[in-house]
């Protein structure tokens, strides 16, 4: 056997396999690592003030040095997000049943639905901050109402277009209409209302701190203000920071979640 | 008993509510308990309308006039599993539990001789090795084959056919609609089919259907047990079907 040549096609995969495992991973590390070098850089080479754009070792410091802080208004923003996400996905689903099972509702439900969408959230969070208060309920609301209109439309979507070969399967095993949804319809709108769970998982946050902005005690965007308004700017980097990390980690997770739970198409 | 009849239907025509146009009209036809009645007729012509609407499938969409004799009790679409050209398995079930589909959707637990039974049938059928297996991991012939399964579980004396075999490839056709005679041997079956040879190769007796509205008229078929293989004889009388049905299409 003549010796193998170390440029086989053998011995390349050998090498391609254990990293294919950890690209991912790898990845996001080089890209994070780009990004922080280039921040490095432009805060070196234009002699940004840190009042303007603190350096990514100054917000390191930050993230240690108030590490107690941030985990408390991070625990407040954390809270707003799942509770908010719990109630318009709850909110969601029910509207789009409601939509589903009573035909002439829809027609009076739409506009509804439509309107929360089409008005800014912004424009009713100072409404939402006089009726609700200052406390946790007004961002929770804001965070179900930013996420009612993707998960409504999602839910409805899949729940109407079930293949109709599987509900006249159900009618010759003389299910019920109950029956039907319950098992026909529901399971067969999960991929739809997946992708809707997908969006509102992204944007929820979005709710959560512009409620904070508006008025609130507590909280990362709260957090924010108060460290701008101080110009502890690097403060306020250490804040942006942790919600990025919550709101990419809560995606992730999600995505995960949804793709191991559902792992069908129609 | 073998040659008793299970369903008669007399006159029948049939029209979707709303509309003029009837599409079918003149429908006799004998259905006869424990055989397959296939009806062949070109895609269009209304042959799955009548399937659907022995099925119960049609009962708030269409006038139906005439009469359907049976001598089973009560409504008719209480005595009928449906078999359609896709196999209408659940994707987010298993083979197990889409042969037991009936049983779920009505909430009961599905019990150990219930269960017995669903494994038996899925070994009839020859997927016992991937009785956990999702339809997605299967081939299109052996989903048809758990649908085959699951027609079997539910265990009703009319099984309604709408092309069931019609996506498959030759060779597995062929083997399925063996294993179906064989499987579904105390049912009647109404085949809803487009291939004459299938027609031929598994019926007792054949209905054309053609016009527009449709009718239907009886075609001969040999006395061979069924399945019947593929001889000369067959082949002058699919010859034939073809031809029937060429002639129809002009004239329609």
């Amino acid at each position: 056997m003549p010796p193998r040549n170390p440029f086989t096609r053998s011995a390349q995969s050998a090498e391609v396999k254990p990293r294919k495992i950890g690209s991912s991973l790898l990845q996001g590390v080089i890209t994070v690592i780009v990004i922080l070098a280039i921040w490095q850089c432009i805060v070196i080479f234009f002699k940004m003030p840190s009042f303007i754009l603190p350096s990514p070792g100054a917000v390191l410091q930050k993230l240690v040095q108030r590490a107690d802080v941030l985990v408390f208004h991070a625990w407040v923003t954390m809270q707003e997000i799942l509770l908010g996400l719990l109630l318009g996905l709850t909110m969601g689903l029910f509207f789009a049943l409601q939509m589903l099972l009573f035909k002439p509702l829809k027609r009076w439900l739409l506009p509804i639905l439509i309107a929360s969408q089409a008005i800014p959230v912004f424009a009713i969070a100072p409404i939402l901050m006089l009726w609700l208060g200052y406390g946790i309920a007004s961002k929770v609301v804001m965070a179900a109402l930013i996420i009612f209109f993707p998960v409504t439309t999602c839910c409805y979507d899949g729940l109407r277009s079930t293949p109709t070969g599987y509900l006249d399967l159900a009618q010759t095993m003389s299910a019920s209409r109950w029956q039907t949804l319950r098992h026909i319809r529901l399971p067969a709108a999960l991929p739809t209302l997946a992708s809707g769970i997908r969006v509102a998982v992204v944007v929820a946050p979005i709710g959560a701190v512009v409620g904070e902005w508006v008025g609130s005690s507590a909280g990362l965007g709260y957090l924010m203000l108060q460290a701008n308004a101080r110009m502890m700017i690097d403060e306020m980097f250490a804040a942006l920071f942790i919600l990025a990390l919550f709101s990419i980690s809560l995606y992730f997770m999600t995505d995960q979640c949804l793709k191991r739970a559902i792992h069908w198409r129609l | 008993m073998a040659d008793s009849v299970l369903i008669k239907i007399i006159n029948g025509a049939l029209r979707y509510k709303g509309e003029g146009q009837y599409v079918l009209s003149q429908v006799n036809m004998s259905i006869a308990k424990h055989q397959w009645t296939s009806v062949l007729g070109k895609s269009g012509c209304g042959k799955t309308s009548l399937l659907r609407f022995l099925a119960g499938l049609l009962d708030e969409k269409v006038d139906w006039s005439g009469s359907v004799e049976t001598p089973l009790q009560g409504d008719l679409s209480q005595h009928v599993a449906y078999m359609a050209q896709q196999d209408l398995l659940m994707p987010w079930l298993s083979v197990m539990d889409n042969v037991c589909l009936r049983f779920r959707l009505s909430n009961k637990k599905i019990t150990e001789p219930e269960k017995q039974q669903a494994t038996a049938l899925i070994e009839q059928v020859g997927l016992l090795d991937k009785i956990h297996h999702f339809p997605e991991q299967l081939s299109g012939g052996m989903r048809q084959r758990v649908a085959l399964a699951r027609t079997l579980m539910q265990d009703k004396p009319l099984v309604l056919m709408d092309e069931p075999f019609s996506a498959l490839d030759a060779v597995t056709r062929y083997q399925l609609q063996n294993l179906s005679v064989t499987l579904l041997q105390n049912k009647t079956i109404v085949l809803i089919t487009h291939d004459p040879q299938e027609a031929l190769r598994l019926s007792s007796k054949i209905y054309l259907m053609h016009g527009q509205p449709a009718q239907c008229h009886s075609f001969p078929v040999p006395t061979m047990d069924v399945p019947r293989r593929l001889s000369g004889e067959i082949a002058q009388l699919q010859q034939q079907l073809i031809e029937q049905l060429g002639k129809n299409h002009a004239s329609s």
